[in-house]
């Protein structure tokens, strides 16, 4: 059986911009949130979210990309020329059709497709940019990076929701089975405008709290709704001893299990999926969930599916059986890039033995009988589970364990 | 939209180029460019129609849509435009 490691990252977060910025802040607690400036949220009964500050576009991206892409994809390049410059892999050396593309994506680039449906509806189809036609598209994200690089791999893109980030690497692994060397995988995603804003609120998840130190607090007896910020990270998944033959100076560590559930129809009277999925990625793994040292949480925020969360984790762990953590409250929930960023934060956290904290929330509600980590905590880890919920029944697990090579 | 009678220069169409789809690294669009192709230029086929769109609203023309192809250069697209055979609609 091949293995797939991860050997690069790139990271576009709202509390940090660069792998190491980001995990410098997320140890030191600082959190990303706050009120909405990307567009006029006042009239909006949500008005707060993780924006990526200090993202000077012109800096990053070319200028012939530039009118063909919004705010999501121009920080998905930039995480991915990361992840790629990380990794120190020269795309020339590896087989033309040997790297594939494989990224997670909600709504699309939502603010490029809104401002073109506004020039089309208030001056007419003349005034509609040509680039309408592919840059508002769920795999816009996929297609730039794979153009930009000349990745020539299999590559598609995944759409579940905020489970997306895990999905994709889910699907980076099949085709590193496959036998293709190297697969860009992982979610950028930023819905910071109006097109985006509103079906998140006709979710009913979203706080309405305005102070961004109360707004997200999961599994808080005060948890009233998720944030949402923009952002998320890719990751260069390889095959290991294709990793190894061409000499990768960093193993992040190892995608060692993965599972996908969908929740049961409602009314059903059948428990949702989130427990399943998580005790077939340790399956999947090979490892007893004695052998799990970290949970990063989905930590939706909302009541009902904070306790929904927390009975699969001690259904599987017991009650304070596990350290979990959620660093996302940081920078709120990223759509397709939240988990993706998951990933990447536990790889860290691998690397350096130190769990992140959950931020603000202060400790779990005594009823979820949790294991909260709210400070930074020094810790021996091998191996991290990391969960994602996706609205309406998506559920994914990604076991990702230290690599003594 | 009303026709016009302004004519389009190579200055005018650069500048639009840059304003609708950018400016290739290492392509100096103010050097000479008239008769280098699109293609040299780092412009594809898209990439003319965001220009071709923004000239027919600055200047009230219509350009066929057969332009993309048929004017490979930046010489024959100024003269397509400024022939007068694409009077508005």
């Amino acid at each position: 059986m091949t293995t797939a490691v991860v050997t690069g990252l790139g990271i576009t977060a709202p509390n940090g911009l660069g792998t190491e910025d980001y995990w410098k802040a997320t140890l030191a607690g600082e959190s990303g949130l706050g009120p909405v400036t990307r567009f006029d949220a006042s009239p909006y009964p949500s008005r707060v979210a993780g924006e990526v500050a200090d993202y000077i576009a012109e800096d990053h991206i070319p200028s012939r990309l530039m009118p063909q892409t919004d705010h999501m994809t121009r920080l998905a390049l930039t995480a991915a020329d990361w992840a790629l410059a990380d990794g120190g892999i020269d795309t020339a050396e590896l087989p033309q059709y040997g790297i594939g593309v494989v990224t997670a994506a909600s709504g699309g680039a939502v603010e490029f497709g809104q401002r073109e449906l506004q020039n089309l509806w208030s001056k007419g189809k003349e005034y509609v940019s040509a680039y309408q036609s592919f840059a508002w598209f769920y795999a816009v994200n996929t297609g730039q990076i794979s153009i930009r690089h000349k990745l020539r791999g299999p590559s598609g893109v995944l759409l579940t929701e905020q489970a997306g980030g895990i999905d994709s690497l889910g699907h980076a692994r099949r085709h590193i089975r496959k036998g293709f060397p190297a697969v860009i995988s992982g979610g950028v995603d930023a819905a910071i405008c109006p097109w985006g804003w509103v079906p998140q609120i006709a979710s009913g998840l979203m706080s309405t709290v305005d102070d961004p130190a109360r707004a997200y607090l999961p599994f808080s007896a005060e948890a009233a709704g998720y944030v949402p910020g923009e952002g998320g990270a890719i990751l260069l998944v390889e095959e290991a001893e294709s990793a190894r033959a061409r000499g990768a100076a960093t193993v992040y560590g190892q995608i060692a299990g993965y599972a996908a559930t969908l929740d049961p129809a409602p009314g059903s009277g059948r428990p949702p999926g989130l427990r399943k999925a998580a005790e077939n990625a340790l399956a999947d793994a090979g490892v007893d969930a004695a052998d799990i040292d970290v949970v990063f949480a989905d930590a939706a925020g909302v009541p009902d599916l904070d306790r929904a969360e927390a009975q699969a984790l001690t259904g599987l762990f017991g009650a304070h059986g596990v350290p979990v953590t959620a660093p996302k409250t940081m920078t709120g929930r990223l759509l397709a890039g939240g988990a993706a960023l998951d990933v990447a934060t536990a790889l860290l956290a691998l690397r350096d033995g130190v769990i992140p904290p959950t931020v603000n929330v202060g400790a779990a509600a005594a009823d979820h009988r949790l294991d909260l980590v709210t400070e930074p905590r020094e810790a021996a880890l091998r191996t991290a589970l990391v969960l994602a919920r996706g609205h309406l029944g998506f559920n994914a697990a990604l076991v990702v364990r230290r690599w003594a090579a | 939209m009303s026709t016009t009678t302004a004519t389009v220069t190579l200055a005018d169409l650069t500048r639009m180029l840059r304003e609708s789809a950018g400016e290739e690294e290492g392509v100096d669009l103010d050097g000479d460019v008239i008769d280098t192709p699109f293609m040299d230029l780092g412009y594809d086929s898209l990439a003319l129609l965001q220009v071709i769109g923004q000239i027919q609203r600055e200047y009230g023309i219509e350009i066929p849509d057969d332009a993309v192809v048929d004017a490979e250069t930046p010489g024959a697209l100024l003269a397509l435009i400024n022939s007068g055979q694409a009077p508005a609609a």
